[in-house]
């Protein structure tokens, strides 16, 4: 897509003269606002600073302090990571970067003014916004439970307290106990995520807790890296791990959150800890945008990111329809970049090259047994689509096992110093 | 020394016969041309029944072997992580790695500048294959049918890089590679000169190199990405 940049900043500067915000008028430098700071809006918030060299002012508005990854949120739920070590701040993108970073809620954008209003009442004015709200849940996709009820029944699928909260389930669990996970249906964040969650608990639970056992409650006939995990369970876990397919009634399932109960085709189980993970769609700001379609999510241009509903807007991550990728941090890191760059060359003079897509998630199984899928992407007139893919291989050596969750400790550093500086 | 090359000499003359007799060892080349060339190689290796640890592995049994697998040798980090990632040593990755080991081993301890002469490294190869335990069970290609590894044009090498360009791939690498250097999990690829950088990352293109995911983003840039990376890469340093 081209952009005709004399036009597309004559009707910035119109929009903010009609209007009475703080937007100065005849602003020399262009304005990006980005509404969300995990991998998506961190990455695009430091690449578009860093590589504009100042020629682009940048405000990365997120509500939250401090930033839990969602990515080894389910290490620190085995054991594997202490809880600091997944938090992150904004600072470094101030000070480093320069980047106005706000604390705060987004609760109304006007899309023909281009700006952007907070709960705390500021108003920014944009030439580009950019949105990566990550995930919301589909109220009643699992009847019985909402997010009222998360505290009883936890999704832990947002880091942060929820995660510390499962944790802390998991770890009261009388002996003998059953930990039961109500796995999502598709699309959701993190495709392999439910699977390493159950590995993580699992890792605990024999530990701890080895009579205790592990119900999954899955919709899906399949699931992300199927047989490695299923070798990996057999292996470590043996006889622990059930798992109720969409054969056996899986995809019809209520929970009783003040019961403790799970209905699974009729069938009542009394369980100690339920990890309920609901059925998802783009986060609500995106949706209050009006950026999304039927299916819940948001479509994108598949070569810059921009929304279809709206060139002036690029949408990251997991609220997008980004074709063959999964909705994963490393999937919004390299959108942000595609992003970025696309948004560089539409507010400056900056080049702009071909979109290159990538994703690798890794998940550990046990101690020291990682395994991970991956493929690249390209951007065609459809879609993002697939280009080369691999994925880890059942019946590997300890020794490749070992550097692939190896391999996962550096990614971790990698990714964040990306996302953060 | 002296005495040592000759004792390597006279097995490898033992050996070929046997080699020829099954028809297999003179495809590779001529290993009693290659016992001579052994010198540039046993002032660190030892080869034979009693070889020992020395500055180097002893590359008693090389072919098949997994790469950094001598119990007790001090490995480099890459050469350790090459082993993990699955390189074993075979007709193709050790002359690719003889003709000039940063090829497949970026951080290689070995201070050899690698051997250019085609010939000569199939001569090498086929001494250091004599001292393999079952020589007949390696697979083997003609001589003819063995291709220089990884395919690299004059041209290819001689392309210039478009740093900004390669500013903007180098994104990708970033997600993983810390560009400050840091070296857990993942190797550090700032402040490689652009040469090893280009042959390095052909490697993987080729498939030369073990590494799924590396494989998987060699293998859709393009010689001009892989140059531009380089440059951009290189240019960290200035």
């Amino acid at each position: 897509m081209t952009f005709n940049r004399r036009n597309f900043l004559g009707v910035a500067i119109a929009g903010t003269a009609a209007l009475s915000a703080p937007r100065v008028l005849g602003q020399a430098k262009p304005h990006v606002v980005i509404v969300g700071g995990g991998a998506g809006g961190a990455t695009a918030a430091r690449y578009i600073a860093k590589d504009s060299d100042g020629a682009i002012d940048v405000t990365l508005i997120e509500p939250t302090r401090k930033y839990y990854t969602c990515f080894f949120s389910n290490l620190y739920i085995g054991g594997f990571r202490d809880f600091a070590s997944i938090g992150h701040t904004y600072g470094g993108l101030a000070s480093d970067y320069g980047v106005n970073v706000v604390h705060d809620w987004v609760i109304g954008v006007d899309r023909d003014a281009m700006t952007v209003t907070t709960a705390a009442g500021h108003s920014f004015g944009y030439d580009r916004l950019i949105v990566a709200p990550g995930i919301d849940f589909v109220e009643g996709s699992v009847p019985g439970w909402s997010t009222a009820a998360q505290n009883k029944m936890p999704h832990s699928w947002k880091a942060g307290s929820q995660t510390q909260l499962l944790k802390a389930q998991i770890e009261a669990m009388p002996e003998g106990g059953t930990y039961c996970m109500v796995a999502p249906p598709n699309p959701f964040r993190c495709p392999p995520g439910p699977y390493e969650r159950v590995s993580m608990v699992a890792h605990v639970l024999k530990a701890s807790n080895p009579t205790a056992k592990i119900l999954i409650v899955d919709p899906k006939e399949k699931f992300s890296k199927q047989a490695l995990f299923e070798e990996g369970w057999n292996k470590h876990y043996a006889g622990m791990i059930e798992r109720v397919g969409p054969d056996f009634g899986g995809a019809n399932v209520s929970v009783n959150p003040d019961a403790m109960e799970v209905d699974i085709d009729g069938t009542v189980e009394k369980v100690d800890v339920c990890n309920v993970i609901p059925a998802q769609k783009a986060g609500h700001i995106a949706h209050a945008m009006g950026l999304t379609n039927d299916s819940g999510f948001c479509p994108i241009d598949p070569a810059t990111m921009q929304s279809q509903v709206d060139e002036n807007i690029h949408v990251l991550g997991d609220a997008t329809i980004a074709g063959d990728m999964p909705k994963s941090g490393f999937s919004a890191n390299s959108q942000a970049k595609v992003a970025a760059m696309a948004v560089r060359g539409a507010l400056t003079d900056s080049r702009v090259f071909p979109a290159k897509y990538s994703n690798t998630c890794w998940s550990l199984i046990d101690t020291e047994d990682g395994i991970k899928v991956g493929a690249s992407y390209q951007a065609t007139d459809e879609k993002i689509a697939k280009v080369d893919g691999f994925i880890s291989q059942t019946g590997e050596d300890a020794a490749l096992r070992k550097a692939t969750f190896e391999e996962s400790l550096g990614w971790y550093a990698g990714i964040t110093a990306d996302m953060f500086g | 020394m002296r005495e040592r090359v000759f004792f390597a000499l006279a097995l490898a003359l033992g050996g070929a016969g046997e080699g020829a007799a099954d028809g297999h060892a003179e495809a590779i080349g001529d290993a009693e041309r290659g016992a001579e060339i052994w010198v540039y190689c046993s002032g660190c290796h030892q080869i034979g029944p009693d070889a020992e640890i020395g500055i180097g592995p002893p590359l008693t049994g090389i072919f098949g072997r997994r790469a950094a697998s001598v119990e007790g040798f001090p490995y480099s980090k890459s050469m350790s992580r090459m082993g993990s990632d699955g390189l074993t040593w075979t007709l193709t990755t050790l002359d690719a790695y003889i003709e000039n080991p940063l090829v497949l081993v970026s951080g290689t301890r070995m201070s050899f500048e690698g051997l250019e002469d085609p010939t000569e490294r199939a001569d090498l190869l086929a001494f250091l294959r004599e001292y393999s335990d079952k020589p007949s069970n390696i697979p083997e290609a003609a001589p003819t049918a063995r291709p220089d590894y990884p395919k690299l044009s004059e041209e290819t090498l001689a392309l210039v890089g478009d740093e900004a360009y390669g500013e903007y791939l180098s994104s990708e690498c970033t997600t993983c590679h810390q560009r400050d250097g840091s070296d857990q999990g993942i190797p550090s690829i700032t402040l490689w000169p652009e040469k090893d950088f280009v042959v390095a990352m052909h490697a993987y293109k080729q498939k030369l190199r073990p590494h799924p995911v590396m494989q998987m983003m060699a293998s859709r840039l393009s010689d001009e990405e892989i140059a531009a990376l380089a440059a951009y890469f290189g240019s960290l340093s200035n």
